[in-house]
């Protein structure tokens, strides 16, 4: 895949996106239902990236001890529940991946 | 005198209220540029996704997809569905800028962050939009450098360390979004929304392109607004 490209579009569609209202002003209506549905895409899309990277992260459901993403994810997503800090959800869940792997994986 | 005296009055309360994004987003502008590397991107491209695209959550996204192979379509389809909501945040603010010329208005909107737009829309709000493109530009330029630099940063890391990847880095990409996505899912309609999307992913696993993708993001939302029209029906009855 040609990587440029693909920055190119991404870089295209961002700047649009955000110049939307801001240049090209009020000849452009947000429909309500449109405002509504637009909080529902950060839960939705990123769920749908994260579950099966934890069930299936090798493409097939593996759940297993051989599985250490399942463990750390699952850390991840409940430490940042209780806690709402992002980075230590991370830094804890990275510790459990690799004391996982280190236990049941080897 | 007054002016050019005033005007660095802005610039600075404009970095100075953005200091606690900086810190924020910084960690993530180093896990992101390794990333980009471990993901088969050269550094110049790694860090020109920094400087073109400059949207921290679709640049994770967008990194991910093309390690899988995603075709180009898939990919710039998610990313407008992930970045709409900063049409959103162009909506609210432009009522403030409505009089500015194009000049200002086209780089300010390049440079519209969620973060920037968190920081601009509270001080418009609470102490009027005089004078006040340039504490936007500042806050902009503030988030723009620091995101560069910290993606450099990680740039060079995973430049440097090779081996990152098999490290499980690619885990540190699923630990990232699902730290990002459990707070989100407080409110029973985005707990539906995610529920949902992970139902449609996991059985359209495989499909071509990547379109689970999409079809999960698609039924998540759908699902989300039908338990909040549910939520309010429910209110009404009572």
């Amino acid at each position: 895949m040609n990587h440029w490209l693909a920055i190119v579009g991404m870089m295209l569609l961002t700047v649009l996106i955000r110049a939307s209202f801001l240049v090209f002003g009020q000849r452009l209506a947000f429909p309500d239902w449109l405002n509504r549905a637009l909080h529902y895409v950060p839960p939705a899309v990123l769920s749908a990236l994260v579950v099966p990277m934890a069930l299936a992260p090798a493409g097939a459901v593996d759940i297993s001890l051989r599985n250490a993403y399942l463990p750390g994810i699952i850390v991840a997503a409940l430490v940042a529940w209780k806690s709402g800090k992002t980075l230590l959800a991370i830094l804890v869940s990275f510790v459990v991946y690799g004391v996982w792997r280190w236990c049941f994986v080897h | 005198m007054s002016t050019s005296l005033s005007r660095r009055a802005l610039l600075l309360e404009g970095v100075r209220d953005t200091v606690p994004m900086l810190v924020g987003a910084a960690p993530f502008g180093v896990i992101f540029g390794t990333l980009a590397v471990a993901a088969g991107l050269s550094a110049t491209a790694s860090l020109g996704m920094s400087l073109l695209v400059f949207a921290g959550s679709s640049q994770f996204i967008g990194v991910s997809l093309i390690g899988a192979g995603t075709a180009l379509p898939v990919l710039w389809l998610t990313t407008f569905v992930v970045n709409l909501r900063h049409a959103l945040y162009s909506a609210t603010l432009l009522p403030f800028a409505r009089d500015w010329p194009l000049r200002w208005r086209w780089p300010l909107a390049f440079w519209l962050t969620d973060e920037t737009f968190a920081v601009v829309e509270h001080r418009f709000r609470t102490k009027g939009s005089e004078g006040g493109q340039w504490y936007w530009l500042a806050s902009s330029l503030a988030m723009y450098g620091n995101w560069v630099l910290w993606s450099a940063v990680g740039v060079s890391l995973g430049q440097s360390l090779p081996g990152l990847a098999n490290l499980g880095l690619d885990f540190a990409m699923g630990a990232t979004f699902a730290a990002i996505v459990a707070p989100q899912l407080k409110r029973r309609p985005a707990l539906g929304a995610a529920v949902a999307a992970s139902v449609v992913a996991m059985l359209g696993r495989g499909l071509s392109y990547k379109l689970d993708l999409m079809l999960a993001a698609g039924v998540g939302v759908a699902t989300g607004l039908l338990l909040e029209q549910w939520g309010k029906h429910k209110e009404q009855a009572a």
